[in-house]
């Protein structure tokens, strides 16, 4: 159950935007927060902005305009990146030849934590056990993570996020190239996280139907939000035509065939 | 088999070769892994046009082939982050410049009166104990400053972005570690020579990437070849009256060759 204190910002954005030339805009004025507790969809078409809108919420991308506050801080002065967990969209397209065990790879979780020149400690061993075991992926530590399957792989890409114990784990469309029903499994594991664990997420995601079904916000972003609230309404408010400019249907449609 | 120790310039050689053949494979992992090979060769060209700022100035040819290599490094590095200039080209352009400048050097001088060609592929001959002593001295530096910040290089081999987002301050290691291997490639230039020291950093990193096994493995078994290589390659020379460089690549060469064709993926 939530015992979760939801007013408290973890992030919050304030009139942001960012472009990568000064002609170009990719998001313009974007104002949201991700509260403690929170499942944030981030949904919208492609080249909407989303996982831009996230790189920046990731200090990944410095805003052109606006604000961007991380646990209340500003993000040019905050340095307590162990609180943030993040699982790249990339995460299953790595490079599978890379030398590195399902254990190494989960281990790397633990060093935002622990600074520069740390050793290992038997903690931060123990932070990559439990990690392992909350993704069910203990028995394959030995492994390495080029042999194993594109949705055991996004398993130890969350539990690297998990071993750093952040309060918030941000994903950039996690499922992409995972079968349905690896993805299912991939969901459930994140709104146990999300219920058992207090972890506020954020999810981007193209895959409309899921992020209505699994987030308790939404943001829909077409360059500017257009709609931020519950899933329940989203389907009232006209949102999502909103945000691709065509009925949904139409869009789900369309938005396969680039995917 | 013992009589080759009695030759002091052998003595020196094992010592400098086996301090090279533990710090190349442990550059050469990060280098190999982040698609930055090439930049070992570079940097080595890079080496030569500082060891002939040295022979024209009469300075050791070591510490300017140092200077040259560390301080191009951290060039080549900006040049890349700009993004102004593709990443190989940054490496072309300081590749082909650095060689020239050297060629012009060189026959500024007249050829220095000295054997350009120890300088290209190594002379263990030429060896000196001063020589010895840097490369200890300089190898345990790389050894300790790669140990400090292993597992922040490992992080950021395998995944930049993330990396960055946890805090890790990538662009500072980006540069360590080009500045390192700047420093590896020049100490190697008095065993392998300039032409071949890339293969020295590449070759036994490929090889054990072959056996598909961990990170830190993969590192001990990169060692290991190296270090067979580099003494078996110099002991061959003497007896065979070969180039110890050549030799020495020859062997990791051969490895590699077994290695991958005994194992199928």
């Amino acid at each position: 159950m939530h015992t979760v204190d939801h007013t408290t910002n973890l992030i919050e954005l304030k009139n942001v935007s960012f472009g990568f030339t000064a002609h170009d805009t990719v998001i313009r004025d974007v104002t949201l927060a991700v509260h403690r507790g929170d499942y944030l969809g981030i949904i919208g078409p492609n080249g909407g902005g989303k996982t831009t809108l996230l790189k920046v919420m990731l200090g990944l991308l410095k805003p052109t305009k606006g604000t961007v506050r991380l646990f209340g801080k500003d993000i040019s002065k905050f340095h307590q990146w162990s609180k943030i967990g993040y699982v790249p969209q990339k995460a299953s397209a790595f490079d599978p030849n890379f030398p590195v065990t399902v254990e190494e790879v989960v281990a790397m979780g633990t060093y935002a934590r622990r600074g520069l020149f740390h050793r290992t400690t038997r903690a931060d061993r123990s932070k990559v056990h439990q990690a392992l075991e909350h993704v069910d992926m203990l028995e394959y530590r030995h492994r390495l993570a080029g042999d194993l399957s594109g949705g055991q792989q996004q398993r130890i890409f969350i539990a690297r996020a998990l071993a750093g114990d952040p309060e918030i784990i941000l994903l950039d469309e996690p499922t992409v190239g995972v079968d349905v029903s690896t993805q299912e499994q991939f969901y459930h594991l994140l709104k146990k996280l999300n219920h058992e664990l207090d972890l506020t997420l954020v999810l981007v995601s193209h895959e409309l139907e899921v992020v209505a079904r699994e987030t308790t916000e939404i943001a829909s972003i077409n360059n500017t939000l257009v709609y931020y609230r519950t899933p329940e309404e989203l389907a009232k408010s006209g949102g999502l035509e909103l945000a691709y400019g065509k009925s949904l249907k139409h869009v789900r449609a369309t938005h396969h065939k680039h995917a | 088999m013992l009589d080759l120790f009695h030759y002091t310039f052998i003595v020196r050689g094992l010592e400098a070769g086996i301090i090279i053949a533990i710090i190349a494979p442990l550059i050469g992992m990060f280098l190999v892994l982040r698609r930055y090979s090439l930049i070992a060769d570079t940097l080595a060209h890079v080496s030569l046009a500082g060891v002939a700022i040295g022979l024209l100035f009469k300075i050791n040819a070591l510490f300017t082939a140092i200077a040259a290599a560390v301080i191009s490094s951290v060039a080549i590095e900006r040049l890349r982050i700009s993004k102004r200039v593709y990443g190989e080209s940054a490496l072309a352009i300081f590749l082909s410049g650095s060689l020239a400048l050297a060629i012009v050097l060189i026959s500024v001088a007249n050829g220095f009166n000295v054997n350009l060609f120890n300088y290209l592929f190594g002379s263990i001959v030429t060896v000196k104990q001063s020589d010895v002593t840097i490369i200890g001295i300089l190898g345990i530096l790389v050894l300790v400053a790669i140990a400090s910040v292993y597992k922040e290089l490992v992080y950021l081999s395998f995944d930049e972005e993330s990396a960055k987002v946890s805090g890790i301050p990538t662009r500072m290691l980006n540069i360590l570690l080009i500045a390192l291997a700047a420093l590896t490639v020049s100490l190697a230039i008095p065993i392998v020579g300039v032409l071949l020291i890339s293969a020295l950093i590449v070759i036994p990193v490929v090889t054990a990437l072959q056996l598909r096994v961990g990170f830190k493995q993969t590192i001990v078994i990169a060692e290991i070849l190296s270090i067979f290589s580099v003494i078996s390659g110099i002991v061959t020379s003497y007896y065979l009256n070969t180039s110890a460089g050549g030799t020495i690549v020859l062997i990791a060469l051969l490895i590699f060759v077994i290695v991958y064709a005994t194992k199928k993926r």
